[in-house]
């Protein structure tokens, strides 16, 4: 029953997309709109196509990958270990919090130029920009995170003794679990976007060095293809987080019944 | 330096003059405890009755060191109660189980905190899971079990380390009445010949009496001790006493005091 009604539901969202591109390759040729302006869907199949087939689309999707998950891994693991250090012991909020969040407020874009400088246009400065980005929603989301456990838990745990460490252990972590994961999702999406805007501030590889050279030339078609590749890249990547988090925060409901209304 | 007090052994808990307010979150204060003064002997079972929002939670949870207590000495054997003991057991009034861990390993918990080797044991926390009626039940997680489920998880848990004290806040408050009486027998069964002091609160005044040595009512806002009950029926304590008249003369004594109130289950 419920299976039924999930092809129901993904035919109708694919008969969408399929109808809006219909429309789209329609409108392209009735109007002969220039391919420099909006290419059809066929051309930026055909550019998809080509880019693979000749290797350059894959050679700089490799550099965009790893510049994203060294980012991101450097990033997260930073606003980990921050966000425990921070959850943990409340001077620390009260010090450092206050410059974390002034820091947050000042645009990565704006400070990739600076970072392109300090460390160069090879793959070092996009990891850092993309890690700056990367950093903050994991920091944020464990602190709150750790601050989630019911009172009642904690004080079961003391009831028994527990040290303040064995608290942390049993209660608050996997209580935080669920949190962190919320921020790894948004971090992981935000590394994308941070490899692309550091390619665009210079860099000599990569999908984003690549979406300025077919600018150059104005393939728009082209340009479209490593969108669509990009964002299969960014749905990859969410998917994976997701498969993650269900196996690790497996106790909370992800399927189960739904409950009626709701 | 209590010889004047004509008991043979000292008491294992002695409140005087124990006082607690909460302050609220918009400046309040709130009487939750007032004037408490109590003792339990040890090996004895001890129970607590009265209405809702009386502070039998809150002196619950000063006993077992989790809330400091306000103005007032309470001693256990002697010592003022400073921070929680490994010889202690405590239920919550709700099942409070960790979700991520089966049945058997929210059992397991004290046992790690206070590293008495998980290994060793597993058999003791099956066994336990058996008594509460929970066999086949060991791997399943807390999202799996009832809610009277969960709360027997919770009673096994606070008895896998062998305490000599139990505080449990209405352990059976969430069983249909036939789990209830079955748990209250096991527990008597548990208890006798333990040597294992125990002190369990319930909104239920045929339980208290059925369980209990003594039954401590208690009075609402501020709460306070109206009176201390002794039960000198025979025991072992048989379901059929429930029936007889001395039980029925303590009930009728201790919901003379409720009368007006209506707040607790007959
Ligand atoms: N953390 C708290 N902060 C402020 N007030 C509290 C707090 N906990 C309890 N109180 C107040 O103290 C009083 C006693 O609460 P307590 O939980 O001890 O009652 P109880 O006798 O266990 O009630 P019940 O039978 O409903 O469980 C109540 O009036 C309650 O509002
Ligand atoms: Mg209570």
């Amino acid at each position: 029953m419920r299976r039924l009604k999930r092809f129901a539901d993904l035919s109708m969202t694919l008969g969408l997309g399929l109808l809006i591109l219909a429309a789209w390759e329609l409108a392209v040729r009735v109007f002969a709109i220039p391919a420099i302006i909006v290419p059809a869907p066929t051309a930026v199949l055909g550019a998809l196509r080509d880019g693979i087939l000749s290797g350059e689309l894959l050679t700089h999707l490799w550099v965009t990958l790893a510049e994203v998950l060294l980012g991101f891994a450097f990033g997260a693991a930073f606003g980990l270990v921050c966000g425990v250090m921070i959850g943990l012991f409340t001077l620390l909020e009260n010090l450092v919090y206050p410059y974390i969040v002034a820091f947050q407020t000042v645009p990565k874009v704006a400070i990739a130029p600076i970072i392109v400088i300090w460390f160069g246009y090879g793959m070092a400065s996009k990891v850092v920009i993309t890690a700056t980005i990367a950093f903050f929603p994991v920091l944020a989301n464990t602190i709150v995170g750790l601050r989630a456990a019911p009172r009642d838990q904690v004080e079961l745990m003391v009831a028994f003794t527990a040290s303040r460490w064995q608290v942390f252990r049993l209660v608050r972590w996997p209580q935080a679990l669920p949190f962190i994961f919320v921020g790894l999702e948004v971090a992981m999406v935000l590394a994308v976007i941070g490899a692309i805007v550091g390619e665009f501030v210079g860099s000599q590889a990569g999908l984003g060095y690549l979406i300025l050279q077919r600018d150059f030339n104005l393939d728009m078609a082209g340009v479209f293809a490593i969108l669509l590749l990009l964002s299969a890249l960014g749905i990859g990547l969410h998917a994976l987080m997701m498969a993650l988090q269900r196996r690790v925060v497996f106790w909370v409901d992800h399927r189960g019944d739904r409950v009626v209304g709701a | 330096m209590n010889d004047k007090v004509p008991v043979a052994a000292p008491p294992l808990i002695r409140a005087t003059g124990l006082n607690k307010t909460y302050a609220t979150q918009d400046g309040q204060q709130i009487i939750a405890l007032s004037d408490i003064d109590f003792e339990i002997a040890p090996g004895s079972f001890v129970t607590v009755v009265g209405p809702s929002g009386c502070g039998k939670s809150t002196l619950l949870k000063i006993m077992a060191g989790i809330l400091p207590g306000g103005t007032g000495t309470l001693n256990m054997s002697g010592r003022p109660i400073s921070g929680p003991s490994r010889n202690v057991g405590v239920v919550f009034q709700a099942p409070v189980l960790l979700p991520w861990r089966t049945a058997l390993e929210n059992v397991l918990v004290p046992i790690e905190i206070q590293r008495r080797g998980r290994t060793a044991h597993i058999d003791k926390a099956r066994g336990l899971l058996r008594m509460v009626g929970l066999d086949g039940f060991e791997d399943k997680y807390p999202g799996e079990l009832s809610g009277g489920m969960q709360q027997r998880v919770g009673i096994a848990r606070a008895l896998i380390h062998d305490p000599d004290l139990l505080l449990m806040d209405e352990p059976f408050g969430a069983l249909d009445a036939m789990t209830r009486e079955s748990m209250n027998l096991e527990l008597l069964r548990i208890w006798t010949g333990s040597g294992k002091t125990v002190m369990l609160v319930t909104h239920s005044i045929p339980e208290a009496v059925f369980l209990a040595d003594r039954v401590i009512v208690m009075s609402p806002r501020p709460g306070r001790i109206t009176e201390i009950i002794d039960v000198d029926l025979p025991r072992p304590r048989r379901l059929s006493m429930m029936s007889t008249a001395p039980f029925g003369e303590l009930t009728d004594t201790i919901r003379r005091h409720f009368g007006a109130l209506g707040a607790l289950d007959s």
